[in-house]
């Protein structure tokens, strides 16, 4: 069985895991990170979003053997000290959530727009949310979500602060 | 998933060679089709080689030519200022591939490999008069492509790079289907000189296809105007849920007219 070494969320990990384990089932079921969600299973919907090496990726379409060495952030990696992301509070503050199932993907999309873009407007944030479906259908509180969690990570100002 | 053996090569070197002892094997680069297929069973590989650390990535320009490293991913490609520059409409083309996280994955030589025929890479290739590199040779796109997910690849072949000619104005329009953003029916068109390519995408029955016609009438006179009462034969386009037969044939009239205005423009 081959072992895998992970730095997931800053911690160093080793497992030994099957060849056909998906990161979504290394880190759900072997590192009970179940923040990361399966809804599709075939790359489209984009639940499982996190970051390999900085990069949003889809762990449900990803091989945990393909991934030794790397870097995983995971929505459970995003809150610091107890307090959570710009982004997450951003979610939050604009009710950027109805049933929540998309929402770690969403969110780790979203956190990957800023960092390849910066702050984006409102028809960007749609074309770049076309990997996450929401199938509550609440895109438009996602979308403002997003653009409020954009200006409160590239600004450093928190978000509510910045709506008041 | 069903049980397999994982693999990954050092070189390309190593990884023909694993390609030749191993049972049943298939070459993994970006896996964003190849995975999705072998969890719905429609490819069943025995051993997978991870070309990830072959060192077949990275960009560069070699004379009049843009060369893309097999393993380059789509968002590389969209975003590298060489061939924003040199070919700003195959920046764009990759930059409209599936969605980010996809992008961020999926590679140049899988999708050529895979030749799927609503892919919109082997568009460019065809237009653009590209050359695949491979561990063995270097074959024109009109000799790699072959048919539907088919190739002039032998089994122990492994794609490293594809140079492309640098155009004098290019470009690309998809009409996408809304929700897998595969080609409906795309075109490339490239003008490099006198000389005009018309590659299809997404339409043809049996994939990627030139389209004769137009290129004579745009080599004549390169306006969209030329394209008028060019007829595209509906017997020789693909019919599915998505589009009928004729309605791909008409598309294709209305997709290479919007090209050719935007390689104009």
């Amino acid at each position: 069985m081959p072992t895998v070494t992970l730095t997931v969320n800053g911690r160093s990990v080793t497992a030994d895991v099957d060849s056909r384990t998906l990161l979504v089932q290394m880190l759900r079921e072997t590192l009970h990170l179940t923040g990361t969600h399966v809804g599709c299973d075939t790359s489209q919907c984009g639940a499982c979003v996190v970051h390999v090496d900085g990069k949003a990726v889809k762990s449900c379409t990803t091989l945990a053997v393909q991934c030794d060495g790397a870097s995983v952030v995971t929505i459970e990696g995003l809150a610091q000290d107890g307090k959570l992301h710009p982004m997450q509070e951003a979610f939050r503050e604009h009710h950027g959530l109805q049933c929540g199932f998309c929402t770690p993907g969403m969110i780790m999309s979203a956190v990957d727009i800023v960092n390849r873009k910066g702050i984006v407007d409102e028809a960007t944030i749609r074309e770049e949310l076309e990997g996450n479906i929401c199938r509550c259908t609440g895109y438009h509180n996602i979308v403002r979500a997003v653009e409020a969690g954009a200006k409160a990570m590239v600004s450093g100002t928190p978000v509510r602060q910045a709506a008041e | 998933m069903y049980p397999f053996k994982y693999q990954k090569a050092a070189t390309v070197r190593g990884a023909v060679s694993l390609l030749k002892k191993a049972e049943e094997p298939k070459l993994l680069a970006g896996g964003h089709t190849l995975l999705p297929t072998m969890k719905q069973r429609l490819a069943s590989p025995k051993t997978l080689i991870d070309l990830s650390a072959a060192g077949l990535s990275g960009i560069e320009q070699k004379g009049r030519s843009i060369v893309i490293g097999a393993m380059t991913t789509h968002a590389e490609v969209a975003n590298s200022p060489v061939v924003q520059q040199a070919i700003p409409a195959l920046a764009k083309l990759a930059g409209h591939i599936g969605d980010p996280q996809v992008r961020h994955r999926g590679t140049i030589g899988g999708s050529v490999a895979n030749n799927d025929p609503a892919a919109d890479y082997p568009a460019a290739l065809m237009a653009l008069g590209a050359v695949v590199h491979t561990s063995k040779r270097k074959i024109p796109a009109e000799e790699f492509f072959a048919g539907m997910f088919s190739t002039a690849l032998d089994e122990d072949e492994i794609i490293t790079k594809v140079a492309f000619p640098i155009p004098s104005k290019a470009a690309y329009v998809k009409f996408p289907n809304p929700a897998s953003r595969y080609a409906i029916v795309g075109v490339f068109v490239a003008k490099k000189g006198s000389n005009v390519r018309v590659a299809v995408t997404g339409a043809g029955s049996n994939g990627v296809f030139r389209h004769e016609a137009m290129e004579q009438a745009l080599a004549k006179r390169f306006n969209p105007k030329s394209l008028e009462g060019i007829a595209t034969p509906a017997a020789d386009m693909n019919g599915d849920i998505h589009a009928s037969a004729d309605y791909r044939a008409h598309l294709v009239g209305v997709i290479a007219r919007r090209a050719v205005a935007a390689a104009t423009a």
